[in-house]
């Protein structure tokens, strides 16, 4: 087996730090899952100053809406597109967030927003959700039930391969494009 | 005489092409990963990358679990021959039946809202949307194919001059690759419509999808051009998950149809690396 960087959630400020952009890593820990849907209601909690369903600080959102489950832990559970969630991302890291998993590239504005809280995106295989469903322990409803498969569930990873896109500095793997 | 077929019986294969499209990646596709996967550098990330699709594919079928979360919305093409009578229900009605069942059954992700403004999720992955043909014969063939909108979203359409070049064509193509990025699941692959009007070449763009990706049009002047397409799509070296390497499109399929003297109307439909479909003849 190759020597690859395992990281557990919460992220401390230090672990952020030591994170470079391109660095495969295998997660283990607890990450909430939100997409589309939950980040517009979210952003609406922060802009009218609102009460947070679930406390996000210092915790990692990944872009996901899960098949259902049925009769296993977690449905198929890939990432979603990144770029969709740009809009509210600054709404999202006002709240502590300190780490986004998901697909594809960020707007540059959102890399200085990262930059400015110190937060590191990371990229999921795309496209191979079956096969990341292996990797997850628990899932349970954490708020917004009602958006189905848009809610925010908490689940709890193993070893989740990831690969850091864009780190605390700023770098980006996809600057080049 | 006319051959009779039960509604209810188009309702049970659509069922099980909902089935087997979302559980079992195409054969042509998976060959096709697994070939990029030979030509990626030994040990690296692309190289992994591509394995961890492959092993997904594996899984989703073992474990009959889609292979994506995005099980997508759903294109049927139904083929209904002139000596078919449909008898105890209505075609449309047993399409939409087929995947509202299929969906809620196997536990596939329900995508479609009624309204693109109030976004009501129906709760039942329906309407399909479905394209209607009426054939020679007494069979129905159905094609399906659920399509996810991380790289529908990345589709492209544009009205060309007549006089365009060839290039141009090629050039439209690629810079539909170039903007889609890493964004939408690279390798992909290009279902391109050519000709026809605004509607019909998108039409045309999906359907080509459903060939397989290691079959060439019959005619040698597109054939020609899905090859330039796609050698210029794979110079670009974005490469699985837009981490670089040589496997940024898998295949190109390109379906003309007779056009307008004023026009030459082109669209993309992009499709990411889980490029799903199934048919069935009743």
């Amino acid at each position: 087996m190759e020597n690859i960087r395992h990281i557990v959630t919460p992220l401390d400020e230090k672990n952020l730090k030591t994170l470079k952009a391109g660095e495969e890593v295998l997660l283990s820990g607890i990450i909430y899952t939100a997409r589309d849907q939950a980040h517009l209601r979210i952003s609406e909690i922060v802009k009218n100053k609102m009460r947070m369903p679930v406390e996000l600080e210092g915790q990692m959102i990944y872009y996901c809406g899960p098949t259902p489950a049925g009769d296993k832990i977690i449905g198929s559970c890939g990432p979603t597109t990144s770029s969709r969630m740009d809009r509210f991302t600054p709404d999202i890291l006002s709240l502590g967030v300190k780490g986004m998993i998901g697909k594809g590239r960020r707007s540059s504005g959102i890399i200085e927003e990262m930059r400015k809280n110190k937060a590191v995106y990371f990229l999921a295989p795309a496209g191979a959700g079956a096969y990341l469903a292996d990797c997850v322990e628990s899932c349970k409803i954490a708020a917004f039930e009602d958006l189905g498969p848009e809610a925010i569930y908490k689940i709890t990873v193993k070893d989740f391969p990831l690969v850091v896109g864009i780190d605390v500095l700023g770098k980006d793997i996809y600057k080049k494009l | 005489m006319a051959r009779e077929i039960e509604a209810d019986q188009i309702e049970i294969v659509v069922g099980e092409l909902c089935l087997k499209a979302n559980t079992i990646l195409r054969e042509d596709v998976l060959k096709s990963l697994e070939k990029c996967s030979q030509k990626e550098k030994n040990g690296s990330i692309s190289e992994k990358m591509l394995n961890i699709l492959i092993e997904n594919a594996d899984i989703a079928k073992k474990k009959s679990m889609p292979l994506c979360q995005d099980t997508g919305m759903v294109a049927v093409f139904i083929e209904i021959g002139e000596d078919v009578k449909i008898i105890d229900g209505h075609v449309i009605d047993s399409i939409n039946l087929g995947v509202k069942n299929a969906y809620e059954k196997h536990f596939f992700r329900k995508s479609i809202v009624e309204d693109p403004i109030l976004r009501n999720n129906t709760g039942t992955n329906t309407p399909a949307v479905v394209h209607t043909d009426i054939v020679g014969g007494d069979k129905i063939k159905i094609h399906l194919m659920p399509k996810g909108f991380g790289s529908e979203n990345k589709s492209r359409i544009a009205m060309l001059d007549p006089t365009c070049k060839k290039d141009e064509i090629i050039d439209f193509c690629v810079e539909t690759v170039k903007k889609a990025g890493p964004d939408a699941c690279p390798p992909y692959v290009l279902g391109i419509g050519l000709g026809g009007t605004m509607e019909h070449c998108a039409y045309l763009a999906k359907k080509a999808l459903l060939r397989p990706i290691n079959e060439d049009n019959p005619k040698i002047h597109i054939v020609e051009m899905e090859k330039a397409i796609k050698e210029k799509a794979n110079k670009i070296e974005l490469g699985v998950m837009g981490l670089g390497g040589v496997s940024t499109v898998l295949g190109v399929n390109m379906e003309e149809g007779p056009t307008h003297i004023a026009g030459c109307p082109i669209a993309v439909n992009v499709s990411c690396h889980a490029l799903r479909s199934a048919s069935a003849e009743i």
